[in-house]
């Protein structure tokens, strides 16, 4: 089973605004994309707990004109506060990057 | 774009002022026949500090030299100039600090523009008062509405829409500077008020609003926008970079959770439909583009202020430590809190004590897999967090000897880790957070709005 970074040509996360975190994979092309988007680790169930959210919190986006998968959630905290550690949500995504796709 | 269409260029010379404009963008979008700069100045990305303590992010030197450059390409080309989200947070603080380097370079230049100036921030009593009527609306995550949430802001900003640029035009302003208004609203707000199509002017505010960011080179410089009643056309202004169908669709990903949709102040865009043409090899034709017309509400941001943090630093190269990081930094947590609150008692209040392991998993503060080989060294950041600055720092130097020497085990010697400097505390200053995710239902676009005009030479006098 390819990892999720072996059928992307680019991964990326930042703020939606100060409560939330968005995620875009930009597969490596519509072919990918239409093997790869739909996949079952790739749904809200699976990854709300790797963002530490509810499922229904997640929202996940098809772009197919761009190949792409939006991911959206929200914070668990809000930007900047006590206990941040990553200001801008820009390294968030890192965490999914390994996810092996079926 | 149709020859017999009513067009309206917007020349958007960067993403945000302060980033640094080129002359060279700016001279070619006036060129190309100009009818307008437009960009903003702020963003909530940077965090609530802006906010709540009104500074801006970008430098005064870096905001004094862009202005610079748009204000005389404005005066020279005797189109309007269109600033908006004044000084990162639009607070009125941030827009005054805006409007004395304006009128700075208009004493500099000799230039005596008309500028008017749109306040937005909004008192926090007067709206805890109006989320008790129930004219505030909480927007998802955040669930219900309390009067209290808003009146523990330090400061709240609602975001404006175009309306008030466009008033602010047709009283005759040559510059407009903004406090917090929505990016997209500061670029749609002249073709709007010369009958460009709602769906083109909303949508092609949101593509140029990151400037080249919407190109093919991202950090090179501006956008033209060409916007019709039902179309819109986006080309960069440096020779060399290119708008594609691709990078010019790709940002209606950027910094939003939905890409068809986005919220605006009296409505939705909804580029569902929309379809991405290239016309040549640089510039992008974009048709399809809708707004749909909803009840008029502002978005509004607050920030409070918070606790006080205190930290320190150190390097661990420690092999021992090193292959057991998590059984020794949780072993270093409890020494530490049993410390303060030995040694502080009452007097440390409530304290809060964080450990990040800078090389490991100080950035995700998730488990780390068990296969992973231990790293070099690890940066390890300590960081107190409690009422005042003064306690925070006590908290500090009271962990400092453990902080410094704790071994992995008990029976081993006494370590001593790598501090960077001395003395070996850093006063961080005070967290802010943001307080508000909600809008205010408004009665229209001006109800919390205040415009007033600057005349340059009064100021200079005065």
């Amino acid at each position: 089973m390819p990892k999720l970074e072996d059928v992307c040509h680019q991964i990326r996360s930042k703020n939606a605004g100060p409560f939330w975190i968005s995620v875009d994979l930009f597969f490596r092309d519509r072919e990918a994309f239409d093997r790869y988007a739909g996949a079952k680790e790739l749904q809200p169930r699976q990854l709300a707990p790797l963002f530490g959210v509810r499922t229904d919190q997640v929202e996940c986006h098809l772009v197919p004109d761009l190949a792409v998968l939006k991911i959206s959630y929200p914070r668990r905290d809000p930007q900047g506060g006590m206990i941040e550690r990553d200001l801008h949500g820009g390294q968030q995504y890192v965490r999914i990057v390994d996810l092996e796709l079926s | 774009m149709n020859s017999n269409e009513v067009c309206t260029n917007v020349l958007v010379p960067i993403g945000a002022l302060g980033l640094g404009v080129d002359e060279g963008d700016v001279e070619r979008g006036v060129a190309a026949g100009a009818h307008v700069i437009a960009c903003d100045a702020g963003s909530t990305d940077s965090g609530p500090a802006y906010l709540a303590t009104g500074v801006s992010k970008y430098s005064r030197a870096a905001i004094k030299a862009d202005l610079r450059i748009l204000m005389r390409a404005r005066h020279a080309a005797k189109i309007p100039l269109l600033i908006g989200s004044c000084g990162t947070s639009g607070c009125d603080k941030s827009l005054d600090w805006t409007r004395d380097i304006a009128l700075e370079i208009a004493q500099e230049l000799g230039q005596r523009p008309r500028i008017a100036m749109l306040y937005s921030e909004q008192d926090p009593q007067t709206m805890a008062k109006l989320a008790e009527s129930g004219r505030m609306a909480p927007l998802p995550p955040t669930e219900g509405v309390d009067p209290e949430q808003f009146r523990s802001c330090d400061r709240i900003v609602a975001l404006m829409g175009p309306e008030p640029y466009m008033a602010a035009l047709k009283a005759g302003a040559d510059i407009v500077l903004g406090g917090r208004t929505t990016d997209t609203a500061v670029l749609a707000a002249l073709p709007l008020m010369r009958g460009a199509g709602a769906g083109p002017a909303w949508h092609a505010g949101k593509i140029a609003e990151c400037g080249a960011l919407c190109a093919t080179r991202p950090r090179e410089g501006g956008v033209m926008i060409r916007v019709g009643k039902t179309s819109f056309e986006v080309e960069p202004l440096r020779p060399g970079n290119t708008c594609t169908p691709h990078t010019v669709s790709a940002h209606m990903l950027y910094e939003n959770s939905d890409p068809f949709q986005l919220h605006e102040p009296g409505g939705m865009l909804d580029v569902t439909n929309a379809r991405y043409e290239a016309i040549d090899e640089r510039s992008v034709r974009v048709t399809g583009s809708e707004f749909v017309s909803r009840p008029y509400t502002m978005k509004l941001e607050g920030a409070a202020r918070g606790g006080w943090q205190t930290l320190m630093l150190v390097g661990i190269q420690d092999r021992k430590v090193l292959a057991n990081i998590d059984r020794f930094l949780g072993r270093m947590h409890e020494v530490l809190t049993t410390l303060v609150n030995k040694a502080m008692g009452n007097a440390a209040g409530n304290f809060h004590i964080s450990l990040r392991p800078y090389g490991w998993n100080a950035v995700s503060g998730l488990p780390v897999n068990s296969n992973v080989a231990p790293p070099q060294e690890i940066g390890l950041l300590f960081i107190a967090t409690a009422q005042t600055q003064e306690v925070a720092t006590q908290i500090a130097k009271t962990c400092n000897p453990w902080f410094f020497h704790l071994p992995l085990e008990e029976a081993q010697g006494l370590p001593s880790y790598g501090f960077p400097f001395s003395p070996a505390e850093l006063e961080r200053g005070q967290v802010f957070e943001f307080k508000l995710n909600h809008v205010v239902h408004v009665v229209d676009a001006m109800e919390l709005v205040r415009t007033s005009f600057v005349e340059v030479k009064e100021h200079v006098d005065a």
